[in-house]
């Protein structure tokens, strides 16, 4: 993992001392609540329904365990008792003290981490593959990409006040599990004919409400270039996105509108002054970024171990967390481990400050002290033996972290909703919680496979609904809480090579309680059409929604 | 007068705004001459006595007056609202692509926590919004100590200056 030298810790210390100066003079009355909004979000604090929301960074997911604790320790003193992973890489304290964010800050920076760019219509927090570095599909490792870009933007002078927020996402991997086509920009590492390096650049992707597969405007860009290339995406940016409409001003809405052929020109012809100039990136650098993301100090195993295979002879339960929650590695003898934070009880993306100094325990132990948050809001600990799955699983099962449900639907993306968010149009953790309930049966939730299912409790899109398999939305009938449901997104690659896809809605909304039955129905539908291994999401592209519309409306007619 | 940050120091603004409407009559002194203006009464500004600022909007496009540039001894870029951030695309172009080297001021919704992004991309002098006071500000101009980016105080990014 990335280790900060004394430059970067001293950037991060400074910011801690002008944020502490900041809302010092908002607390005085000097800085009104108007010119303190943009400042603060800027540093990852939103007002909300109960208190304000801090949300720090974990950038492109990657957590030591002494980070983690110091998270821990954080939602304990200053928060209660827990907090909220969020679908973009990052945690969110629910109700820290105004006063005491500058305290919370510091106390980051001591653990090299802070809350910096994490709102605010800035370039945010980047997001990349939680399996980086480990994925057997990966083909070029997107960590050393995403430090580098990660210190270009940070408290980049030309881009702090752009027309709206902006999101990254980087991928290396063949799956591509950062959603880049999802993204204001998106990144695929790829290797040219002759085995360089470099990006596929996407633009102008994103959900929310006017949701938006982004379109490749740059095929193939040497790595060298990302930094220059980037720049001149967000100055053509920042000089023509519309900022007279907060809802057309994401650079979707720019692309869209311009053409993404006339867009990409614009882009060339600006980079064509910066190209070759002191952003081009070195070799150097890159050895020096990469240096920290060299592979730990594996043991040489074989590649089935014996013991893990006897378990999973012996042990139907702990076969079955294996199955969902343990992931290939790159290193024989090695896997990759998910802690799942859903399980019935919480609301998806929770967890509690004991919860976490456990998990930090469990990276310790058996995973070089590493661990990944990712945008599922899953915990990953991605370098565990084989050897030691079985004591891991008993461990993470008594802390309940081993819901055996990852690919499935109850492995949902739900976002806070009206029981935490202002913005909200209905509630989004009951619905999730009721569909929980009624998948609760592990015999039937295996019988139904991989399935995404996203909630979100309005046309932001915090829950991702539009890419997923199911997507159900929170929607506002005369002051009363309604969902609409969709069918057939995804958010990366399908078998069709199909990069991404917005789901259909099926037809009028239901009420509350109808939710949960309605996704049974669906659900139900699936196995009756399902052809062999079929998934879900292969069925619903195959015969299309209208045998879903029908059964789910079936009564009305 | 309004007490301006110029390359660091609290100094006296000496500039005059041209009014939008009028010819280059009764000004004795710098002006400062709104860009609309400079288009339709250049020729008068161009024969004046002393010396003349360009005032420009950040969606202003540098095409429409970059062959001007050696006339102007100032360029002020105005910001209806901090959180409009053009007036810092538009200030690295006229410094990087235009290589304009005159005074160059950020007006209007200015406040101290924008003063080091603005002086990065090439403002030397800051017009503060009103009510601010210069003086207390003067600090924001060095919250940093170090960046990373390549900007125009410093055009070698950190990583090619790191040991
Ligand atoms: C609780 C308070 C929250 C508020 C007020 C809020 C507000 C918003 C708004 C206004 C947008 C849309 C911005 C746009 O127009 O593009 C948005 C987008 C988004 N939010 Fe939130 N959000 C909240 C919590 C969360 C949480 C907890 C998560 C993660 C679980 C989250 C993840 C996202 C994501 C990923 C998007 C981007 C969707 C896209 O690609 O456009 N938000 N949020
Ligand atoms: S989707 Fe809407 S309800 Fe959910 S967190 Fe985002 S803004 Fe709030």
């Amino acid at each position: 993992m990335y280790i900060y030298d004394e430059i970067d810790q001293r950037i991060i210390d400074e910011r801690v001392t002008q944020f502490r100066d900041q809302t010092r003079r908002f607390l005085a009355g000097e800085l009104s609540e108007d010119d303190f909004r943009p400042l603060r979000l800027q540093n990852g604090l939103y007002v909300q329904r109960h208190a304000p929301m801090l949300r720090v960074a974990i950038p492109y997911g990657h957590l030591r365990s002494q980070q983690l604790r110091k998270l821990a320790d954080i939602a304990r003193r200053y928060d209660r008792g827990y907090a909220h992973f969020s679908t973009r890489q990052n945690i969110q304290f629910n109700w820290p003290e105004l006063a005491k964010v500058p305290d919370i800050l510091a106390e980051l920076a001591t653990v090299q981490m802070h809350a910096i760019q994490t709102s605010g219509n800035c370039v945010r927090n980047f997001t990349s593959d939680h399996f980086a570095g480990v994925a057997q599909d990966e083909v070029i490792d997107p960590r050393p990409y995403a430090e580098i870009m990660r210190q270009w933007f940070t408290f980049h002078p030309e881009f702090a006040y752009l027309p709206r927020k902006f999101k990254m996402a980087l991928n290396g991997a063949t799956h591509d599990r950062a959603a880049v086509f999802v993204h204001d920009i998106g990144i695929n590492l790829i290797h040219n004919e002759q085995g360089e390096i470099g990006a596929q650049v996407i633009v102008g992707g994103g959900l929310g409400r006017t949701p938006i597969i982004g379109s490749i405007i740059k095929p193939f860009l040497p790595w060298q270039h990302l930094l220059s290339y980037c720049d001149a995406i967000l100055r053509v940016y920042n000089r023509y996105g519309r900022r007279d409409n907060k809802y057309k001003a994401r650079i979707k809405i720019l692309v869209k509108a311009l053409g993404p052929e006339v867009f990409a020109q614009m882009v060339e012809d600006e980079w064509q002054y910066t190209k070759d100039g002191p952003s081009t990136l070195t070799q150097a650098e890159f050895d020096r970024v990469a240096a920290h993301f060299q592979p730990p100090a594996y043991q040489a195993f074989a590649s089935d171990d014996a013991d893990y295979q006897q378990h999973l002879q012996s042990d139907p339960a702990f076969a079955r967390w294996a199955s969902r929650n343990v992931h290939g590695h790159k290193q024989a003898g090695y896997a990759a481990v998910t802690l799942s934070l859903k399980r019935l009880g919480t609301a998806p993306g929770d967890v509690t400050d004991a919860q976490m100094e456990a998990a930090a325990d469990l990276a310790d132990d058996y995973s070089f002290g590493e661990l990944r948050v990712s945008h599922e809001q899953n915990l990953i600990l991605a370098d565990v033996p084989q050897h030691a799955l079985y004591a891991l699983w008993q461990r993470a099962r008594a802390l309940n972290l081993a819901t055996p449900n990852i690919g499935m639907l109850t492995n949902m993306i739900a976002c806070p909703g009206g029981d935490f968010c202002a913005l909200a149009n209905a509630k989004s953790i009951p619905i999730a919680e009721a569909i929980a309930e009624r998948f609760e049966d592990l015999d039937y939730l295996f019988d139904v496979g991989e399935l995404d299912l996203n909630i979100s409790g309005c046309m932001n899109s915090c829950g991702h609904h539009h890419v997923g398999h199911i997507g159900i939305l929170g929607v506002d009938k005369n002051g009363s809480e309604w969902y609409q449901i969709s069918l057939g997104g995804h958010q990366g690659y399908d078998k069709h090579g199909t990069p991404a896809a917005i789901g259909k809605v099926i037809g009028p909304s239901f009420a509350q309680d109808e939710v949960a039955g309605v996704i049974e129905k669906i659900v139900g539908v699936y196995l009756d059409q399902r052809q062999d291994e079929e998934r879900f999401i292969d069925t619903v592209k195959r015969v299309g929604i209208d045998p879903f519309k029908e059964r789910v409306y079936a009564k009305a007619h | 007068m309004p007490k301006l940050i110029k390359q660091g120091q609290l100094v006296e603004d000496h500039w005059q705004l041209a009014a939008a409407d009028e010819t280059a009559t009764g000004y004795d002194g710098p002006v400062l001459v709104p860009l609309s203006v400079w288009l339709s009464q250049r020729e008068h500004w161009l024969a004046y006595a002393h010396p003349v600022g360009l005032l420009v909007d950040g969606d202003a496009e540098p095409d429409e007056f970059a062959a001007d540039l050696p006339h102007f001894s100032l360029i002020a870029i105005h910001f209806p609202a901090f959180t409009d951030g053009r007036g810092y695309s538009l200030a690295r172009l006229l410094r990087e692509r235009h290589h304009y080297q005159g005074e160059l001021r950020a007006t209007g919704d200015i406040l101290r926590d924008q003063l080091q992004y603005l002086s990065r991309c090439g403002f030397d002098s800051f017009q503060l919004r009103e009510g601010e006071d210069p003086a207390k500000a003067l600090a924001g101009l060095a919250d940093f100590s170090e960046h990373y980016q390549s900007a125009l105080d410093q055009p070698v990014p950190l990583f090619r200056r790191r040991a």
